[in-house]
Protein backbone atom coordinates (compact mmCIF):
# COMPACT_ATOMS: atom_id res chain seq x y z
CA UNK A 1 0.00 0.00 0.00
CA UNK A 2 1.39 3.12 -0.87
CA UNK A 3 1.21 5.93 1.97
CA UNK A 4 -0.19 8.86 -0.15
CA UNK A 5 -1.93 8.00 -3.88
CA UNK A 6 -3.56 11.13 -6.11
CA UNK A 7 -5.47 10.08 -9.05
CA UNK A 8 -6.43 12.65 -11.95
CA UNK A 9 -6.92 15.22 -9.18
CA UNK A 10 -8.50 18.36 -10.87
CA UNK A 11 -9.32 21.25 -9.40
CA UNK A 12 -11.17 24.35 -10.98
CA UNK A 13 -12.00 27.89 -8.86
CA UNK A 14 -15.02 28.71 -11.17
CA UNK A 15 -13.86 28.70 -14.58
CA UNK A 16 -9.53 28.48 -13.88
CA UNK A 17 -8.32 25.41 -13.75
CA UNK A 18 -5.75 25.31 -10.95
CA UNK A 19 -4.33 21.81 -10.59
CA UNK A 20 -4.92 19.50 -13.98
CA UNK A 21 -5.07 15.91 -13.89
CA UNK A 22 -2.36 15.24 -11.17
CA UNK A 23 -1.26 11.55 -10.43
CA UNK A 24 1.49 10.54 -8.31
CA UNK A 25 2.19 8.27 -5.02
CA UNK A 26 4.42 8.47 -2.38
CA UNK A 27 5.83 6.03 -0.27
CA UNK A 28 6.30 4.43 3.08
CA UNK A 29 8.78 6.40 4.87
CA UNK A 30 9.90 8.67 1.78
CA UNK A 31 10.59 12.23 1.57
CA UNK A 32 8.50 13.52 -1.47
CA UNK A 33 8.79 17.32 -2.53
CA UNK A 34 6.57 18.90 -4.22
CA UNK A 35 8.13 21.97 -6.28
CA UNK A 36 7.00 24.90 -8.89
CA UNK A 37 6.55 28.24 -9.20
CA UNK A 38 4.47 30.52 -7.97
CA UNK A 39 0.66 30.01 -8.69
CA UNK A 40 1.50 26.37 -9.96
CA UNK A 41 -1.21 24.51 -7.37
CA UNK A 42 1.08 23.17 -4.75
CA UNK A 43 -0.85 24.65 -1.80
CA UNK A 44 -4.32 23.56 -4.12
CA UNK A 45 -2.80 20.48 -4.55
CA UNK A 46 -1.56 19.66 -0.37
CA UNK A 47 -5.27 20.45 0.16
CA UNK A 48 -6.87 18.77 -1.63
CA UNK A 49 -4.34 15.78 -0.06
CA UNK A 50 -5.45 16.75 3.33
CA UNK A 51 -9.10 17.03 3.03
CA UNK A 52 -9.38 20.93 2.89
CA UNK A 53 -10.74 21.08 -0.69
CA UNK A 54 -13.06 18.77 -2.70
CA UNK A 55 -11.34 17.84 -5.42
CA UNK A 56 -13.43 18.69 -9.15
CA UNK A 57 -11.94 15.52 -10.05
CA UNK A 58 -9.89 12.31 -9.33
CA UNK A 59 -9.35 10.34 -5.64
CA UNK A 60 -7.07 10.90 -2.93
CA UNK A 61 -6.01 8.07 -0.80
CA UNK A 62 -4.11 8.94 2.85
CA UNK A 63 -2.86 5.69 4.89
CA UNK A 64 -5.43 3.46 2.50
CA UNK A 65 -8.10 6.01 3.40
CA UNK A 66 -10.41 7.83 1.10
CA UNK A 67 -9.66 11.41 1.79
CA UNK A 68 -13.09 12.32 0.18
CA UNK A 69 -15.24 10.38 2.67
CA UNK A 70 -15.95 12.35 5.47
CA UNK A 71 -15.56 9.59 8.03
CA UNK A 72 -12.34 8.07 7.02
CA UNK A 73 -10.38 11.57 6.08
CA UNK A 74 -11.73 12.03 10.37
CA UNK A 75 -9.62 8.43 10.83
CA UNK A 76 -7.21 9.58 8.47
CA UNK A 77 -5.97 12.92 9.60
CA UNK A 78 -5.37 11.10 13.54
CA UNK A 79 -2.37 9.80 11.36
CA UNK A 80 -1.86 13.00 9.91
CA UNK A 81 0.16 16.10 10.96
CA UNK A 82 -0.26 19.19 8.76
CA UNK A 83 1.49 22.70 8.47
CA UNK A 84 -0.98 24.37 6.25
CA UNK A 85 0.32 27.83 4.51
CA UNK A 86 1.08 30.84 6.55
CA UNK A 87 -1.15 29.17 9.41
CA UNK A 88 -0.83 31.11 12.50
CA UNK A 89 -1.26 29.24 16.08
CA UNK A 90 -3.72 31.28 18.11
CA UNK A 91 -1.84 34.11 19.25
CA UNK A 92 -3.84 34.32 22.44
CA UNK A 93 -3.30 31.20 23.67
CA UNK A 94 -0.38 30.33 25.15
CA UNK A 95 2.41 27.97 23.68
CA UNK A 96 1.62 25.06 25.60
CA UNK A 97 -2.04 25.85 25.66
CA UNK A 98 -1.84 25.79 21.37
CA UNK A 99 -0.16 22.27 22.18
CA UNK A 100 -3.13 21.11 24.21
CA UNK A 101 -6.05 22.28 22.00
CA UNK A 102 -4.13 20.35 18.96
CA UNK A 103 -3.33 17.05 21.71
CA UNK A 104 -7.41 17.26 22.76
CA UNK A 105 -8.62 17.65 18.69
CA UNK A 106 -6.45 14.59 18.21
CA UNK A 107 -8.29 12.70 21.04
CA UNK A 108 -4.78 12.28 22.86
CA UNK A 109 -5.19 11.86 26.82
CA UNK A 110 -4.61 14.77 29.34
CA UNK A 111 -1.28 12.77 30.55
CA UNK A 112 -0.48 11.81 27.22
CA UNK A 113 -0.63 15.79 25.97
CA UNK A 114 1.55 16.97 28.77
CA UNK A 115 4.25 14.78 28.01
CA UNK A 116 4.52 14.90 24.32
CA UNK A 117 3.75 19.08 24.55
CA UNK A 118 7.05 18.79 26.52
CA UNK A 119 9.07 16.90 24.65
CA UNK A 120 8.13 18.94 21.37
CA UNK A 121 8.63 22.46 23.34
CA UNK A 122 11.91 21.37 24.14
CA UNK A 123 12.97 19.83 20.71
CA UNK A 124 11.54 23.15 19.30
CA UNK A 125 13.75 25.53 21.71
CA UNK A 126 10.21 26.77 22.72
CA UNK A 127 10.29 25.59 26.38
CA UNK A 128 11.41 28.67 28.38
CA UNK A 129 8.65 30.43 26.61
CA UNK A 130 5.80 27.74 27.29
CA UNK A 131 3.73 30.12 29.21
CA UNK A 132 3.76 32.73 27.40
CA UNK A 133 1.43 34.00 24.55
CA UNK A 134 2.39 33.37 21.00
CA UNK A 135 1.39 37.17 20.35
CA UNK A 136 4.65 37.67 21.34
CA UNK A 137 6.50 35.02 19.50
CA UNK A 138 8.67 35.75 16.59
CA UNK A 139 7.60 34.53 12.99
CA UNK A 140 10.25 31.78 13.43
CA UNK A 141 8.93 31.20 16.66
CA UNK A 142 5.38 30.54 15.45
CA UNK A 143 6.49 28.66 12.59
CA UNK A 144 8.47 26.15 14.74
CA UNK A 145 5.34 25.73 17.28
CA UNK A 146 2.90 25.33 14.30
CA UNK A 147 5.24 22.08 13.44
CA UNK A 148 5.22 21.09 16.81
CA UNK A 149 1.29 21.17 16.89
CA UNK A 150 1.38 19.07 13.53
CA UNK A 151 3.61 16.51 15.48
CA UNK A 152 1.60 16.34 18.80
CA UNK A 153 -0.11 12.93 17.67
CA UNK A 154 2.84 11.35 16.34
CA UNK A 155 1.85 11.53 12.79
CA UNK A 156 2.87 8.94 10.44
CA UNK A 157 2.32 11.52 7.38
CA UNK A 158 3.46 14.70 7.30
CA UNK A 159 2.06 17.33 5.23
CA UNK A 160 3.93 20.71 5.38
CA UNK A 161 2.99 23.66 2.85
CA UNK A 162 6.21 25.85 2.56
CA UNK A 163 7.38 25.28 6.33
CA UNK A 164 10.33 26.97 6.12
CA UNK A 165 9.79 30.28 3.98
CA UNK A 166 10.29 33.60 5.57
CA UNK A 167 12.33 31.95 8.40
CA UNK A 168 15.85 33.24 8.88
CA UNK A 169 18.84 30.10 8.84
CA UNK A 170 18.80 29.09 12.68
CA UNK A 171 15.14 28.46 12.12
CA UNK A 172 15.03 27.12 9.36
CA UNK A 173 17.94 24.65 9.70
CA UNK A 174 15.99 23.78 13.25
CA UNK A 175 12.65 22.71 11.00
CA UNK A 176 14.88 20.83 8.27
CA UNK A 177 16.43 18.84 11.21
CA UNK A 178 13.14 17.59 12.55
CA UNK A 179 12.03 16.93 9.10
CA UNK A 180 15.23 14.34 8.94
CA UNK A 181 14.59 13.09 12.07
CA UNK A 182 11.08 12.14 11.01
CA UNK A 183 12.21 10.82 8.04
CA UNK A 184 14.62 8.37 10.01
CA UNK A 185 11.82 7.13 12.68
CA UNK A 186 10.26 6.11 9.30
CA UNK A 187 7.63 8.69 8.77
CA UNK A 188 6.13 9.93 5.25
CA UNK A 189 6.50 13.79 4.66
CA UNK A 190 5.24 15.78 2.04
CA UNK A 191 6.95 18.74 1.41
CA UNK A 192 6.27 21.90 -0.36
CA UNK A 193 9.09 24.59 -1.10
CA UNK A 194 10.68 27.05 -3.20
CA UNK A 195 14.17 26.36 -1.81
CA UNK A 196 15.72 24.22 -4.18
CA UNK A 197 18.76 23.09 -1.81
CA UNK A 198 16.34 22.42 0.74
CA UNK A 199 14.33 19.58 -1.41
CA UNK A 200 17.64 18.59 -2.94
CA UNK A 201 18.83 18.14 0.81
CA UNK A 202 15.80 16.67 1.97
CA UNK A 203 13.66 14.86 -0.52
CA UNK A 204 14.06 11.46 -2.48
CA UNK A 205 12.14 12.12 -4.77
CA UNK A 206 10.54 15.63 -6.14
CA UNK A 207 7.77 16.60 -8.42
CA UNK A 208 7.61 19.76 -10.29
CA UNK A 209 3.98 21.25 -10.66
CA UNK A 210 3.73 23.90 -13.67
CA UNK A 211 0.29 25.95 -14.39
CA UNK A 212 -1.50 22.67 -12.91
CA UNK A 213 0.64 19.84 -14.54
CA UNK A 214 3.11 17.75 -13.25
CA UNK A 215 5.77 18.30 -15.59
CA UNK A 216 8.71 15.95 -13.76
CA UNK A 217 8.98 13.57 -11.05
CA UNK A 218 11.71 11.57 -9.78
CA UNK A 219 14.91 11.53 -7.76
CA UNK A 220 16.94 14.53 -7.59
CA UNK A 221 20.06 13.07 -8.96
CA UNK A 222 17.87 11.51 -11.39
CA UNK A 223 16.06 15.05 -12.44
CA UNK A 224 19.68 16.88 -12.57
CA UNK A 225 20.50 14.19 -15.45
CA UNK A 226 17.89 15.54 -17.45
CA UNK A 227 19.61 19.46 -17.43
CA UNK A 228 21.80 20.85 -20.40
CA UNK A 229 25.38 19.50 -19.87
CA UNK A 230 27.94 20.09 -17.13
CA UNK A 231 29.97 23.30 -16.70
CA UNK A 232 33.62 24.40 -15.08
CA UNK A 233 33.76 27.60 -12.48
CA UNK A 234 36.68 29.47 -12.82
CA UNK A 235 38.58 32.57 -11.04
CA UNK A 236 41.74 33.83 -11.96
CA UNK A 237 43.71 36.47 -10.78
CA UNK A 238 44.07 39.21 -12.40
CA UNK A 239 40.58 38.76 -13.46
CA UNK A 240 40.87 38.62 -17.29
CA UNK A 241 38.83 36.22 -19.66
CA UNK A 242 37.56 36.65 -23.15
CA UNK A 243 35.23 34.12 -24.02
CA UNK A 244 36.03 33.25 -27.33
CA UNK A 245 39.45 31.60 -25.80
CA UNK A 246 37.99 28.09 -24.98
CA UNK A 247 36.88 26.03 -28.25
CA UNK A 248 34.66 23.89 -25.97
CA UNK A 249 32.96 26.12 -24.14
CA UNK A 250 29.26 25.93 -25.25
CA UNK A 251 27.85 29.35 -23.58
CA UNK A 252 29.99 32.05 -20.94
CA UNK A 253 28.48 33.07 -17.97
CA UNK A 254 30.29 35.81 -16.11
CA UNK A 255 29.53 35.11 -12.36
CA UNK A 256 30.87 37.88 -9.89
CA UNK A 257 34.48 37.20 -9.18
CA UNK A 258 34.18 33.74 -11.57
CA UNK A 259 33.30 32.61 -14.89
CA UNK A 260 31.15 29.79 -15.43
CA UNK A 261 31.51 27.91 -18.59
CA UNK A 262 29.17 25.39 -20.02
CA UNK A 263 30.79 22.82 -21.25
CA UNK A 264 30.04 18.96 -22.96
CA UNK A 265 33.68 18.17 -22.39
CA UNK A 266 35.15 19.06 -19.00
CA UNK A 267 38.93 17.57 -19.47
CA UNK A 268 39.35 19.82 -22.78
CA UNK A 269 37.70 22.76 -21.08
CA UNK A 270 39.91 22.54 -18.27
CA UNK A 271 42.80 21.53 -19.94
CA UNK A 272 41.97 24.90 -22.38
CA UNK A 273 41.71 26.59 -19.35
CA UNK A 274 44.74 26.02 -17.81
CA UNK A 275 46.81 26.57 -21.17
CA UNK A 276 45.00 29.86 -20.97
CA UNK A 277 46.12 31.18 -17.54
CA UNK A 278 49.66 29.83 -18.43
CA UNK A 279 49.51 32.00 -21.78
CA UNK A 280 48.53 34.95 -20.05
CA UNK A 281 50.64 34.90 -16.64
CA UNK A 282 47.16 34.44 -14.56
CA UNK A 283 46.96 32.65 -11.63
CA UNK A 284 44.20 29.98 -10.90
CA UNK A 285 42.22 31.14 -7.51
CA UNK A 286 39.53 27.91 -8.08
CA UNK A 287 38.68 25.64 -10.58
CA UNK A 288 35.53 23.18 -10.36
CA UNK A 289 33.49 21.02 -12.29
CA UNK A 290 29.56 21.55 -11.80
CA UNK A 291 26.94 19.04 -12.31
CA UNK A 292 23.39 20.77 -13.16
CA UNK A 293 21.54 21.77 -9.29
CA UNK A 294 18.31 21.05 -9.04
CA UNK A 295 17.43 24.72 -9.70
CA UNK A 296 18.93 24.83 -13.10
CA UNK A 297 16.49 21.81 -13.52
CA UNK A 298 13.74 23.70 -12.51
CA UNK A 299 14.62 26.84 -14.40
CA UNK A 300 15.17 24.72 -17.42
CA UNK A 301 11.49 23.13 -16.94
CA UNK A 302 9.63 25.96 -16.04
CA UNK A 303 10.68 28.61 -17.90
CA UNK A 304 12.24 30.59 -15.41
CA UNK A 305 8.71 32.45 -14.91
CA UNK A 306 5.59 32.53 -12.34
CA UNK A 307 2.42 31.15 -13.54
CA UNK B 1 -25.51 0.73 16.79
CA UNK B 2 -22.78 0.94 18.75
CA UNK B 3 -19.82 2.37 16.29
CA UNK B 4 -22.22 5.20 16.02
CA UNK B 5 -22.38 6.00 19.49
CA UNK B 6 -18.57 5.91 19.85
CA UNK B 7 -18.57 8.06 16.53
CA UNK B 8 -21.20 10.91 18.68
CA UNK B 9 -19.26 10.64 21.89
CA UNK B 10 -15.52 11.59 19.90
CA UNK B 11 -17.39 14.31 18.23
CA UNK B 12 -18.70 15.34 21.31
CA UNK B 13 -15.25 15.11 23.17
CA UNK B 14 -13.53 17.08 20.26
CA UNK B 15 -15.90 19.57 20.11
CA UNK B 16 -15.27 20.52 23.77
CA UNK B 17 -11.75 20.78 23.36
CA UNK B 18 -13.37 23.98 20.28
CA UNK B 19 -15.61 25.23 22.75
CA UNK B 20 -12.47 25.43 25.67
CA UNK B 21 -10.54 27.62 23.06
CA UNK B 22 -13.44 29.77 22.26
CA UNK B 23 -13.82 30.57 25.86
CA UNK B 24 -10.36 31.12 26.92
CA UNK B 25 -9.92 33.41 23.39
CA UNK B 26 -13.30 34.33 22.88
CA UNK B 27 -14.86 36.12 25.85
CA UNK B 28 -12.64 38.75 26.50
CA UNK B 29 -12.78 40.17 22.91
CA UNK B 30 -14.14 43.73 23.47
CA UNK B 31 -16.75 43.66 20.82
CA UNK B 32 -18.22 40.25 22.48
CA UNK B 33 -17.97 42.24 25.86
CA UNK B 34 -19.88 45.34 24.52
CA UNK B 35 -22.53 43.01 22.33
CA UNK B 36 -22.88 40.95 24.98
CA UNK B 37 -22.81 42.81 28.44
CA UNK B 38 -22.48 46.58 27.71
CA UNK B 39 -25.42 46.90 25.02
CA UNK B 40 -28.34 44.71 26.51
CA UNK B 41 -27.65 46.95 29.86
CA UNK B 42 -27.88 49.93 28.36
CA UNK B 43 -31.75 48.64 26.38
CA UNK B 44 -32.82 47.50 29.72
CA UNK B 45 -32.18 50.83 31.05
CA UNK B 46 -34.52 52.25 28.09
CA UNK B 47 -37.49 49.91 28.42
CA UNK B 48 -37.28 50.63 32.29
CA UNK B 49 -36.79 54.57 32.32
CA UNK B 50 -40.09 56.29 31.89
CA UNK B 51 -42.51 53.50 32.62
CA UNK B 52 -44.73 52.00 35.22
CA UNK B 53 -43.35 48.32 34.74
CA UNK B 54 -44.60 45.72 37.46
CA UNK B 55 -41.77 43.59 38.84
CA UNK B 56 -43.08 40.72 36.39
CA UNK B 57 -42.41 42.79 33.39
CA UNK B 58 -39.13 43.69 34.57
CA UNK B 59 -38.02 40.54 35.50
CA UNK B 60 -39.15 38.87 31.81
CA UNK B 61 -37.34 42.08 29.50
CA UNK B 62 -34.37 41.90 31.85
CA UNK B 63 -34.45 37.78 31.70
CA UNK B 64 -35.41 37.75 28.17
CA UNK B 65 -33.11 40.55 27.04
CA UNK B 66 -30.06 39.20 28.97
CA UNK B 67 -30.28 35.69 27.65
CA UNK B 68 -31.07 36.94 23.67
CA UNK B 69 -27.88 38.83 23.56
CA UNK B 70 -25.16 37.13 25.91
CA UNK B 71 -25.82 33.67 23.85
CA UNK B 72 -25.80 35.58 20.24
CA UNK B 73 -22.53 37.81 21.19
CA UNK B 74 -19.59 35.46 20.68
CA UNK B 75 -21.32 33.01 18.07
CA UNK B 76 -20.89 35.57 14.76
CA UNK B 77 -17.98 36.42 14.77
CA UNK B 78 -15.64 33.27 16.23
CA UNK B 79 -15.56 31.93 12.81
CA UNK B 80 -14.32 35.30 10.67
CA UNK B 81 -12.05 36.20 13.54
CA UNK B 82 -10.58 32.77 12.89
CA UNK B 83 -10.38 33.32 8.92
CA UNK B 84 -8.77 36.41 9.81
CA UNK B 85 -6.62 35.23 12.58
CA UNK B 86 -5.02 32.53 10.17
CA UNK B 87 -6.04 29.40 12.24
CA UNK B 88 -9.21 28.16 10.80
CA UNK B 89 -7.38 26.17 8.16
CA UNK B 90 -5.39 24.99 10.93
CA UNK B 91 -8.64 23.85 12.74
CA UNK B 92 -10.26 22.36 9.65
CA UNK B 93 -7.03 20.44 8.76
CA UNK B 94 -7.60 18.40 12.06
CA UNK B 95 -8.79 15.77 12.39
CA UNK B 96 -12.23 17.06 13.65
CA UNK B 97 -15.62 17.12 11.55
CA UNK B 98 -17.21 20.64 10.44
CA UNK B 99 -20.21 19.54 12.59
CA UNK B 100 -18.17 19.43 15.60
CA UNK B 101 -16.24 22.59 15.03
CA UNK B 102 -19.64 24.36 14.68
CA UNK B 103 -21.34 22.41 17.72
CA UNK B 104 -17.90 23.38 19.67
CA UNK B 105 -18.85 27.09 18.45
CA UNK B 106 -22.14 26.63 20.00
CA UNK B 107 -21.41 25.71 23.41
CA UNK B 108 -19.23 28.58 23.60
CA UNK B 109 -22.20 30.61 23.12
CA UNK B 110 -24.35 28.47 24.69
CA UNK B 111 -22.26 28.40 28.16
CA UNK B 112 -21.37 32.02 28.03
CA UNK B 113 -25.22 32.91 28.04
CA UNK B 114 -26.45 30.78 29.99
CA UNK B 115 -23.68 31.64 32.80
CA UNK B 116 -24.58 35.38 32.32
CA UNK B 117 -28.66 34.70 31.97
CA UNK B 118 -28.44 33.17 35.75
CA UNK B 119 -26.06 35.54 37.14
CA UNK B 120 -28.59 38.37 36.05
CA UNK B 121 -32.08 36.28 36.57
CA UNK B 122 -31.45 34.45 39.91
CA UNK B 123 -30.19 37.96 41.73
CA UNK B 124 -33.07 40.14 40.12
CA UNK B 125 -35.74 37.33 41.40
CA UNK B 126 -34.78 37.42 45.11
CA UNK B 127 -34.48 41.67 44.90
CA UNK B 128 -37.57 41.91 43.27
CA UNK B 129 -39.23 38.95 45.77
CA UNK B 130 -40.48 37.05 42.26
CA UNK B 131 -41.78 33.26 42.74
CA UNK B 132 -41.73 31.94 39.26
CA UNK B 133 -42.81 28.25 38.45
CA UNK B 134 -38.97 26.92 38.40
CA UNK B 135 -39.14 24.08 36.69
CA UNK B 136 -40.52 26.38 33.13
CA UNK B 137 -38.07 29.09 33.92
CA UNK B 138 -35.39 26.45 33.86
CA UNK B 139 -36.14 24.45 30.94
CA UNK B 140 -37.43 27.55 28.48
CA UNK B 141 -34.44 29.35 29.66
CA UNK B 142 -31.78 26.58 28.90
CA UNK B 143 -33.83 25.66 25.26
CA UNK B 144 -34.01 29.36 24.96
CA UNK B 145 -30.17 29.91 25.01
CA UNK B 146 -29.30 26.83 22.76
CA UNK B 147 -31.65 28.40 20.33
CA UNK B 148 -30.18 31.47 20.18
CA UNK B 149 -26.63 29.69 20.19
CA UNK B 150 -27.55 28.03 17.13
CA UNK B 151 -28.88 31.27 15.76
CA UNK B 152 -25.45 32.03 15.75
CA UNK B 153 -24.40 29.64 13.47
CA UNK B 154 -26.42 30.52 11.23
CA UNK B 155 -25.70 34.19 11.48
CA UNK B 156 -21.72 33.64 11.18
CA UNK B 157 -22.75 31.06 7.78
CA UNK B 158 -22.92 33.46 5.29
CA UNK B 159 -21.28 35.96 3.51
CA UNK B 160 -17.69 33.62 3.75
CA UNK B 161 -15.93 37.14 5.18
CA UNK B 162 -13.26 37.22 7.70
CA UNK B 163 -13.69 40.65 8.54
CA UNK B 164 -15.71 40.18 12.14
CA UNK B 165 -17.17 43.53 11.57
CA UNK B 166 -19.16 43.03 8.27
CA UNK B 167 -20.95 39.61 10.65
CA UNK B 168 -21.28 41.98 13.32
CA UNK B 169 -23.08 44.20 11.39
CA UNK B 170 -25.12 42.27 10.31
CA UNK B 171 -25.98 39.85 13.24
CA UNK B 172 -26.72 43.34 15.02
CA UNK B 173 -29.40 44.48 12.43
CA UNK B 174 -31.06 40.58 12.60
CA UNK B 175 -30.93 40.56 16.08
CA UNK B 176 -32.61 44.01 16.78
CA UNK B 177 -35.28 43.18 14.15
CA UNK B 178 -36.09 40.43 16.34
CA UNK B 179 -35.88 42.40 19.57
CA UNK B 180 -38.79 44.36 18.51
CA UNK B 181 -41.10 41.93 17.01
CA UNK B 182 -41.01 39.93 20.38
CA UNK B 183 -43.42 40.65 22.47
CA UNK B 184 -41.13 42.21 25.31
CA UNK B 185 -42.15 45.99 25.10
CA UNK B 186 -45.38 45.23 23.98
CA UNK B 187 -47.20 42.21 24.93
CA UNK B 188 -48.33 39.60 22.59
CA UNK B 189 -52.13 39.85 23.70
CA UNK B 190 -51.74 43.82 23.25
CA UNK B 191 -50.65 44.04 19.30
CA UNK B 192 -52.88 43.80 16.46
CA UNK B 193 -53.65 40.72 14.74
CA UNK B 194 -50.45 41.37 11.85
CA UNK B 195 -47.78 41.96 14.70
CA UNK B 196 -49.10 39.06 16.54
CA UNK B 197 -48.44 37.04 13.26
CA UNK B 198 -45.03 38.81 12.60
CA UNK B 199 -43.78 37.99 15.86
CA UNK B 200 -44.22 34.47 15.82
CA UNK B 201 -41.44 34.28 13.25
CA UNK B 202 -39.45 35.35 16.29
CA UNK B 203 -38.13 32.45 18.58
CA UNK B 204 -37.43 35.05 21.33
CA UNK B 205 -41.34 35.32 20.81
CA UNK B 206 -41.61 31.87 22.76
CA UNK B 207 -38.92 32.83 25.00
CA UNK B 208 -40.66 35.84 26.72
CA UNK B 209 -44.22 34.10 26.51
CA UNK B 210 -42.43 30.75 28.36
CA UNK B 211 -41.19 33.46 31.16
CA UNK B 212 -44.73 34.94 31.32
CA UNK B 213 -46.37 31.52 31.75
CA UNK B 214 -43.57 31.20 34.46
CA UNK B 215 -45.16 33.95 36.11
CA UNK B 216 -48.68 32.74 35.44
CA UNK B 217 -49.71 34.40 32.32
CA UNK B 218 -48.59 33.50 29.07
CA UNK B 219 -50.68 33.96 25.56
CA UNK B 220 -49.43 31.15 23.59
CA UNK B 221 -50.03 27.52 24.90
CA UNK B 222 -46.86 26.62 27.00
CA UNK B 223 -46.21 23.19 25.17
CA UNK B 224 -45.94 24.91 21.75
CA UNK B 225 -43.23 27.72 23.47
CA UNK B 226 -40.75 24.90 24.24
CA UNK B 227 -41.65 22.93 20.94
CA UNK B 228 -41.13 26.22 18.85
CA UNK B 229 -37.63 26.99 20.61
CA UNK B 230 -36.63 23.63 20.18
CA UNK B 231 -37.09 23.49 16.12
CA UNK B 232 -35.53 26.86 16.05
CA UNK B 233 -32.39 25.90 17.61
CA UNK B 234 -32.28 22.38 15.69
CA UNK B 235 -33.34 24.50 12.36
CA UNK B 236 -31.01 26.89 13.09
CA UNK B 237 -27.95 24.72 13.04
CA UNK B 238 -29.24 22.54 10.33
CA UNK B 239 -29.10 25.41 7.93
CA UNK B 240 -26.61 27.13 9.21
CA UNK B 241 -23.93 23.98 9.03
CA UNK B 242 -25.30 22.90 5.50
CA UNK B 243 -24.75 26.99 4.50
CA UNK B 244 -20.90 26.52 6.58
CA UNK B 245 -20.34 23.57 4.58
CA UNK B 246 -21.33 24.76 1.21
CA UNK B 247 -18.71 28.07 1.99
CA UNK B 248 -16.30 26.49 3.65
CA UNK B 249 -13.80 26.33 0.33
CA UNK B 250 -14.32 30.15 0.15
CA UNK B 251 -13.00 30.66 3.44
CA UNK B 252 -9.14 29.33 2.04
CA UNK B 253 -7.59 32.18 -0.28
N1 LIG C 1 -9.41 30.20 -3.17
C1 LIG C 1 -9.08 30.44 -4.45
N2 LIG C 1 -9.97 30.98 -5.29
C2 LIG C 1 -9.66 31.21 -6.59
N3 LIG C 1 -8.47 30.93 -7.14
C3 LIG C 1 -7.52 30.40 -6.36
C4 LIG C 1 -7.78 30.12 -4.97
N4 LIG C 1 -6.67 29.59 -4.45
C5 LIG C 1 -5.77 29.52 -5.45
N5 LIG C 1 -6.26 30.01 -6.60
C6 LIG C 1 -5.56 30.05 -7.91
O1 LIG C 1 -5.14 28.74 -8.22
C7 LIG C 1 -3.83 28.73 -8.73
C8 LIG C 1 -2.95 27.84 -7.89
O2 LIG C 1 -2.78 28.41 -6.61
P1 LIG C 1 -1.96 27.73 -5.45
O3 LIG C 1 -2.18 28.54 -4.23
O4 LIG C 1 -2.31 26.30 -5.39
O5 LIG C 1 -0.46 27.90 -5.97
P2 LIG C 1 0.92 27.59 -5.24
O6 LIG C 1 1.65 26.69 -6.14
O7 LIG C 1 0.68 27.11 -3.87
O8 LIG C 1 1.60 29.01 -5.22
P3 LIG C 1 2.59 29.67 -4.14
O9 LIG C 1 3.94 29.16 -4.46
O10 LIG C 1 2.48 31.13 -4.41
O11 LIG C 1 2.12 29.28 -2.78
C9 LIG C 1 -3.39 30.18 -8.77
O12 LIG C 1 -3.59 30.66 -10.07
C10 LIG C 1 -4.30 30.88 -7.81
O13 LIG C 1 -4.53 32.20 -8.22
MG1 LIG D 1 1.26 27.76 -2.00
Amino acid sequence: MKTIEASGLTKYYGSLLAVDNVSFSVKRGEVFGFLGPNGAGKTTTVRMLTGILRPSRGEVRVLGYDMLDEHEKILAREMMGIVPEMANPYVDLTAMGNLRLMGELYGMGKREIEKRALDLLKLFGLYERRKSKVRAFSKGMRQRLILAMALIGDPEVLFLDEPTSGLDVISARMIRDIIRDEHRKGRTIFLTTHNMAEANELCQRVAIIRRGKLVAIDTPEKLKTLGKGLSVEVSFEPMVFEGSAIDSALRVEHRGDKIRIYTDDPDATIRELVRYAEEKGLRIVSLKTLSPSLEDIFVELVGGKDD
Amino acid sequence: MNWWVVRMIKTLKRSFAVAKKDMLIFYLKGPVIIMGLVFPFFLFLAFLIGRHLSGEQLFVGLTAMTAFFTSTAVGPTIIPWECRGRTFERLVASPVSLTAILLGDLQASFYFGLAITFTIALPSLAYLSIHPSFGIFLLSTLLAVLSFSAMTVLMSSYPPTDIPADVMMLSSLVKFSLLFISGIFVPLRSLPPYGRWISLLSPLTYYVDALRHALGGGYLPLPIDFIMLAFFGLAFFFVGSTIHGRVLERRFT
